[in-house]
């Protein structure tokens, strides 16, 4: 038996499925969004050294980690939709990009709420802060650039050459912390060691980081539904699926 | 590259408008945070640097927007030479009439802000190997935003991100002299990202140039 990997490499084919995917990410993002908050809030230990503050990591680490993967997605996306000219790549690159946007902001500013009580400043101009900041920027610059031309796939070609020059700064933001000695501190979770928290702490991150990944996949299936609604408006097989 | 140049000679109160802002808003420093020595020395670095920065992009819209808007830049890439020939040539005439005059005047400016003689020496140094970086990056901000509207803001929007990293190392490496730590590795790091960035902007610049004459 041979599969068609390009079945839903179509719009018209994708459209569909995208429609019948949303709920099934939508709730299980609802439902361990709660659950995490709710370990996080009541279940984990308080910690020795930070006291309460330390919570605000049950939203941070996940947006963090968010912010940082979903534009290596967008430039994946990005970087297919120029080499083989593929339309939903690039929709699907021009609906990420919101989205991470937003886990850069939420990062930055639980980063910042979490600085005050714990280093007793809102923003240090550390190596880590500045490249998310960085990033935050690029994901404007994309946007804006994908905005500012009005032929969507001229749009799309150039914010993807703007994706791929920014994946630089990835890597970056990522190993700051290693490479510069800085105020904020390293990983405490990793593969290859046991992790220098407490169990209850890491599963409240763990269910986070997964209602994050749920409510993302979901938005951005969203948006790329509504893009392709956009772009082809005009096109019969929508008439008939939106009986228009 | 010649005929570019032709046209900067020509045009000379373009190159000199650069040249100039340049000059002022380095000078506006000392003049809005006053005259103590010691601040002065301490902020120098930052200073000159920002001022590249800017003075750079201000002049990026002419690297390709005059060949743009009469035609000349299809003409060219029409022309049997690779696109990337072309954009490696643009970005050296942007150099050579934006880059290079600031790394020559940086010093007597340096003089304005006290610094010593060495950190001079590596002021100079870390215009000489990040100018060209700026221009390399700054190539494919402009050819992104041609023919765009709102393009000049937009390009400031694209660019100035990616100038950053050019910014902490070059104006670190000047701020080490001062406290006498070495300018050595920062040095070292511009010119890494010089290297980088002169195998990977033009190609990408290429690929931005061949999308915007579509």
């Amino acid at each position: 038996m041979s599969i068609n990997w390009f079945k839903y490499a179509s719009p018209q084919s994708f459209y569909p499925l995208a429609g019948r995917m949303v709920p099934w990410f939508m709730v299980p993002a609802a439902v361990l969004g709660l659950i995490g908050l709710y370990i996080g809030f009541f279940v984990a230990p308080t910690d020795s050294q930070q006291g309460e503050a330390y919570r605000i990591i049950f939203i941070h680490v996940p947006a963090a980690w968010m912010s940082m993967f979903i534009y290596m997605v967008v430039a994946f996306w990005a970087g297919l939709g120029l080499a083989f000219n593929t339309r939903l790549s690039s929709m699907m690159a021009h609906a990420l990009a919101p989205t991470g946007a937003l886990m850069t902001f939420v990062a930055l500013w639980t980063g910042s709420l979490w600085g005050r009580p714990t280093w007793g400043t809102w923003w240090v101009w550390d190596a880590r802060l500045t490249s998310e900041l960085i990033l935050l920027f690029l994901y404007i610059g994309y946007m804006s650039l994908a905005a500012a031309i009005d032929d969507p796939r001229r749009a799309d070609k150039a914010s993807a050459v703007l994706a791929l020059v920014g994946v630089v700064n990835v890597p970056i933001i990522y190993f700051s912390v290693q490479w510069w000695n800085t105020l904020h501190q390293g990983a405490s979770v990793s593969i290859s060691r046991a992790p220098s928290m407490a169990a209850t702490m890491l599963i409240g991150m763990l269910v986070m980081v997964f209602a994050f990944w749920a409510y993302s996949i979901a938005v951005a299936l969203i948006r790329v539904r509504l893009l392709i609604m956009e772009r082809e408006r005009n096109s019969a097989w929508l008439r008939e699926t939106e009986g228009v | 590259m010649a005929r570019d140049l032709l046209i900067a000679l020509r045009h000379r109160s373009d190159v000199l408008t650069t040249f100039f802002f340049f000059v002022i808003v380095v000078s506006l420093y000392p003049l809005g945070v006053g005259p103590e020595r010691e601040t002065l020395r301490e902020i120098a670095p930052g200073v000159i640097w920002v001022a590249a920065l800017l003075a750079a992009m201000l002049s990026l819209a002419r690297m390709f927007g005059t060949d743009y808007a009469d035609g000349t830049l299809e003409q060219l890439a029409l022309t049997p030479q690779p696109l990337v020939v072309l954009v490696i040539a643009k970005v050296a005439a942007h150099w050579l009439t934006t880059g290079l005059p600031l790394v020559l005047v940086a010093p007597v400016l340096g003089l304005q802000f006290d610094l010593p003689a060495d950190s001079l020496a590596t002021l100079s140094w870390s215009l000489l190997i990040g100018t060209p970086v700026l221009s390399l990056l700054g190539s494919v901000g402009a050819s992104l935003t041609l023919g765009v509207r709102g393009g000049a803001a937009l390009t400031s929007l694209l660019v100035l991100p990616l100038y950053v990293p050019v910014l902490i190392f070059g104006a670190g490496a000047v701020a080490a002299t001062v406290t006498g730590s070495g300018a050595h590795g920062h040095l070292t790091v511009l010119g890494a990202m010089l290297m980088i960035a002169l195998v990977f902007a033009p190609w990408a610049s290429a690929a931005a140039l061949r999308i915007s004459l579509e």
